[in-house]
């Protein structure tokens, strides 16, 4: 690991200043459970640290604008446990197939949210589109765990984030604060993520200088969701493909649906045919199902990845069927 | 001569043993738990430098460039060494680099991220050369050796008994498959490595994770141009070897030159990667097999052929073993290895039963399909024809077949395959398999003192690498001397004591029993005789009880008076078991049975152990918690390479992608199930005498799961691990998804 300045900003503003001055060369440290393993291999390789952990701003949830407002270093704990995250259940189902208590009670959401990708190749060190002479390895080499969606471009992972599935098919919000001390915008957090086609360009819409402070959920009356991640082991894993739903029902019938997928894209993937193939529909197993395939229909898988398609349907069918209370299935 | 005639070396009756064949906890157990024990990777002496290694990340290539001095110039550097097998720092002449992870550089340093600083400001640039490392694609490989010149295929020959072609054309049914187990890698919790120390300039001490305590110190004079006396090896815990640490290695070496170099003691442990790279693979076999059998389901014929690798050396698993247990009238058997640029191989627990036992039992299970008849029925069948120095041992196998079905309840449970009926995704099945294993007591000899005040303690330069050596020699004194486990002391793990084999091959229980049983019952004769004639009693008459000699049931005296006969100085005697020592106290060949219910998720391809039963011999048992332990992590690293555990090589970089124990996948205690063990432990068997026990329980869980998860699903997924890409894959071809 390189050498680095560290940083311990108790505002805000502060950790706005700090990351100010040299802003391409700062890393933001929230729970540190993957900064600090990406500096061991130097990937990451920063001149300076700033230790967000103690900017009391960022620690809370609160009712806020007909919401929930969720502070960037809210724990994984904190949503399994916060009374006011109760009602989210794809963010509580979510938290708890994280199957390590380490990563429960360091991990925070916005670390989660802006996870940098587990692409063996970029991992060794051969960069976000893991390429070499202008070829993709993972399309030329092994790329099993691979995007099978949005993958028609230079970048060929799949996104890291196991919670911005379940936050974006809530209407999650995003709030980013910087580069300059009074600079804030917030937008869907759908739209937080891009699909980068140069090594430049990254996995978010953040820009040197930039973090994130805070995430809002709407209150939605009635809407019940549900999160499904397909995991290989009962460990500490990543999900092979993940899906989350957040359903609204009338008459027994779903009159509201948007359903995310995680782990088969550069970006969570939105499925507008898994939600059109629900709506006017009841919650069952055949209606889950045929969401499911419906969700997969435009899948382009690499050569290797071809079974992500079915995991992908899979999770997609089981969120559903969770949301409504419905999920048998699994082992 | 009466005497003498009573006098010989045998384990007592069943009946009268207080701890022996017990449930004993391990005497170091608080040790270990409570963090006093110490491993080689905790020995931090003071001024203790770290130390870090540059390695290739090219799969085959020569070094164009390598300039080590800006490490040197690194501030907290204080030694660095460039690897002989990499490149001569003398010459400039770069050896070929064979894969990816072989050492190139070491440095040691004050701190670890100061050696890290150190590895990265090394200059070097490589000169790519043609790699291949797909060891499943044996047409590649030849392609690639067309291609490139470079040797890629290598015969291990063929073997023919009887008329396979007649067999199969007279045959009822013939069943064509293809099988495998892909490459795994060692992965001890405590990895590899050494801390160095030098005593001037001819004296090192080395903690080494070892093996191999007495066979070490050798190899790192020999490397080193000592006098084999100058080196000491100690290892007093080991945090598992499996096979993969039996040797001083490169590594160790280096770590001794940067201690020497630098003035100061250095610890060198592999990083996890590159451990997970250099330090043991598993060769990898897979199989195209024709077998055929009457309409009885008797075997008439085997016809195989099977490649793999084990890295550079172009070796697979071996040809003589195949098939596995059994054997057939008319077989006929070939293999090929394929040189592959991937890391090198070592012996992993039961070299190589397991593959081999995959690789055949499957095959038999598909069969027993094919033939709509139960897989049990079909394996008992042909217990009659089991292979060479198997055929005693039928009976048992029968035995214990009968006991594991029982205990999983085979009968009522299984149904052909894939006719499990149930309306949801989760298919759930049963497979069996059989494995057997030598286990005749290696080659040991210890140093027992018995002092006057009673103490009794044993000298050995053996090891316990965390199976439970101490406990089992501390178990066999006390039973001797009839005295408890606190009154006996184990002194092992030094190259300074009597030499010891190293433990590999499941030879270390037998090894170790055999010779402290013949020193403690040694030094007990002697002391009888001091008790014989101080208390004018028949030595002959004389038993060591509950602290006490007795005779008929009455106490002469207790131990401690009869020790104090021994005079002021103690009494020692040499115990030493020579390999292949035939005399009671131990035999060798073991079986076992194993039979796994697994629920299988068509949906998403996952794999869930519900039950899973082993029954097992071991000849007389020492302690039979341990023995049960041993049984467990065998069927727990079992389901590890059954399920999750393997080597993912990049055939486009030649990069072992997966080193890292994110992607590297074993199970938790939740992938696990509900593991029985049975310790099959007839008078027969107690009369046979100490057979070793490590490695067979690892050995049929692949093949048992398999056929498992082929019951299930009526599918065979043919390649192990069975990760969910293999169990879909394997669905959707055979039309089940």
């Amino acid at each position: 690991m390189k050498s680095f300045e560290f940083a311990d900003p108790r505002t805000e503003t502060e950790a706005l200043e700090l990351m100010g001055d040299n802003p391409e060369q700062t890393a933001i440290f929230a729970g540190g459970t993957d900064l600090i393993a990406l500096m061991q291999a130097d990937v990451i390789r920063p001149d300076r640290v700033v230790d967000i952990r103690n900017i009391e701003s960022m620690q809370q949830v609160y009712e806020a604008d007909g919401g929930v407002m969720v502070g960037a270093l809210v724990t994984l704990d904190d949503v399994l446990e916060n009374p006011l995250l109760a009602d989210y259940a794809s963010l509580v189902q979510a938290a708890d197939a994280v199957h390590a208590i380490q990563i429960q009670s360091s991990g925070t959401i916005a670390g989660d949210l802006c996870h940098l990708p587990n692409c063996w190749y970029y991992r060794s060190g051969y960069g976000l589109l893991a390429q070499e002479n202008g070829k993709s390895l993972p399309e030329l080499g092994d790329g099993r765990y691979h995007a099978v969606f949005g993958n028609s471009g230079p970048a060929k992972y799949v996104t890291a984030t196991r919670f911005a599935p379940a936050m974006i098919a809530w209407g999650a919000q995003v709030r980013i604060i910087g580069p300059g001390p009074e600079d804030e915008e917030v937008l869907p957090l759908e739209h937080f993520y891009k699909t980068p086609r140069t090594e430049r360009q990254g996995t978010t819409v953040l820009k040197p200088g930039q973090l994130v402070s805070h995430v809002w959920l709407p209150r939605i009356a009635g809407a019940v969701s549900g999160n499904y991640d397909v995991l290989q082991t009962a460990g500490l894993d990543w999900p092979l493909a993940s899906a989350a739903a957040t359903l609204e029902l009338s008459g027994g019938r779903v009159s509201d649906a948007c359903i995310v997928l995680g782990f088969v894209a550069p970006t969570p993937w939105v499925s507008q045919e898994a939600a059109s193939a629900l709506l006017g529909q009841p919650v069952t197993e055949e209606t889950a199902q045929l969401a499911g395939e419906a969700a997969v229909s435009r899948a382009t898988p690499l050569k290797d990845n071809g079974y992500k398609v079915q995991l992908a349907k899979t999770a997609v069918k089981r969120a559903i069927l969770r949301s409504a209370g419905l999920l048998e299935g699994g082992l | 001569m009466a005497e003498e005639t009573k006098r010989e070396h045998t384990w007592g009756p069943r009946a009268d043993n207080v701890l022996i064949g017990k449930d004993i906890q391990r005497i170091d157990a608080a040790d270990k738990s409570s963090g006093r024990a110490k491993y080689s990777a905790d020995i931090n002496t003071p001024g203790t430098l770290y130390a870090r290694l540059l390695t290739s990340n090219q799969a085959h290539a020569k070094i164009k460039k390598l300039n080590v001095d800006p490490a040197t110039q690194v501030e907290g550097v204080r030694a660095v060494y460039v690897f002989p097998t990499a490149y001569d720092i003398e010459t400039g002449e770069s050896k070929e680099l064979r894969w990816d992870g072989a050492p190139i550089v070491a440095v040691a340093a004050d701190r670890p991220e100061i050696a890290a600083d150190g590895v990265r400001a090394i200059e070097i640039e490589y000169e790519p050369l043609p790699f291949f490392v797909d060891e499943e694609d044996i047409e590649g490989a030849k392609k690639a050796e067309e291609e490139t010149g470079i040797k890629r295929l290598k015969s291990l020959g063929d073997n023919k008994k009887g008329d396979v072609a007649a067999a199969i054309s007279d045959a009822v049914v013939v069943h064509k498959g293809y099988y495998g187990v892909h490459t795994i890698s060692h992965m001890c919790l405590e990895p590899h490595g050494s801390h160095c120390e030098w005593q001037g300039d001819d004296k090192l001490e080395v903690h080494l994770s070892t093996q191999n305590v007495s066979g070490t110190p050798g190899q790192f004079s020999g490397a080193l141009g000592l006098d084999e006396t100058a080196v000491h090896v100690q290892s007093d815990y080991e945090g598992g070897g499996f096979g993969s640490k039996f040797a001083a290695d490169e590594w160790g070496i280096a770590c001794a030159e940067l201690a020497k170099a630098a003035g100061k003691p250095v610890r060198l442990m592999l990083d996890r990667a590159t451990d997970l790279k250099i330090a043991g693979t598993r060769p990898s076999g897979f199989i195209e097999v024709t077998i055929a059998a009457d309409s009885e389901g008797n075997i008439v014929a085997w016809d195989s052929d099977h490649w793999g690798t084990n890295g550079t050396g172009g070796g697979t698993v071996r040809l003589s073993g195949i098939p596995y247990v059994f054997d057939f009238a008319n077989r006929n058997r070939k293999a090929t290895g394929l040189v592959c640029n991937t890391g090198p191989n070592r012996a992993w627990r039961a070299p190589p039963h397991p593959q081999l036992c995959a690789m055949t039992q499957t095959a038999m299970d598909d069969l027993a399909a094919k033939m709509g008849m139960d897989s049990y029925d079909l394996f008992m069948k042909n217990l009659n024809q089991v292979s060479k120095g198997l055929a005693d041992r039928a009976d048992v196998y029968r035995d214990q077949m009968k006991i594991a079905a029982e205990m999983i309840d085979w009968k009522a449970k299984w149904h052909p395959h894939g006719k499990g009926g149930g309306n949801g995704p989760v298919k759930r099945g049963l497979g069996l398999a059989l494995h057997t294993w030598g286990g005749g007591a290696g080659p040991c000899s210890c140093l027992l003192k018995v002092h006057r005040d009673g103490s009794v303690e044993t000298f050995l330069g053996s090891q316990d690498i965390g199976t439970g050596t101490r406990t089992v020699i501390a178990i066999v004194m006390a039973e001797t001397f009839g005295l408890n486990l606190d009154q006996v002391k184990v002194n092992l793990g030094s190259s300074k004591y009597p030499k010891s084999g190293a433990s590999g091959g499941s030879i270390t229980v037998g090894g170790v029993s055999s010779a402290h049983r013949r020193a403690a019952q040694d030094a007990l004769w002697q002391i009888f005789d001091l008790v014989a004639k101080k208390f004018n009693v028949p030595a002959d008459a004389l038993a060591a009880r509950g602290g006490k000699i007795v005779s008929g049931g009455q106490e002469v005296c207790t131990w401690q008076q009869a020790t104090a006969l021994i005079g002021p100085m103690p009494l020692e005697v040499q115990g030493v078991n020579g390999r292949g020592t035939k005399d009671g106290l131990t035999s060798s060949t073991v079986g076992g049975v194993q039979m796994a219910d697994v629920s299988v998720n068509t949906e998403d391809g996952t794999i869930r152990i519900n039950d899973f039963v082993c029954v097992q011999d071991c000849g007389l048992i020492i302690d039979e918690l341990t023995a049960r332990s041993q049984v467990y992590g065998g069927m727990i690293m079992g389901i590890s390479y059954a399920l999750m555990e393997e080597r993912i090589m990049d055939n486009h970089t030649g990069r072992y992608l997966n080193a890292n124990l994110e992607d590297y996948k074993v199970p938790r205690i939740g992938d696990i199930g509900n593991l029985q063990v049975k310790m099959y432990q007839p008078a027969s068997e107690y009369n046979r005498g100490v057979v070793g026990l490590g490695e067979p329980p690892v050995i049929s869980p692949g093949a048992a799961i398999s056929n498992a998860v082929a019951n299930a699903t009526g599918v065979r997924v043919p390649v192990l691990p069975l990760t969910p890409q293999r169990v879909l894959d394997a669905l959707q071809k055979g039309g089940a998804a």
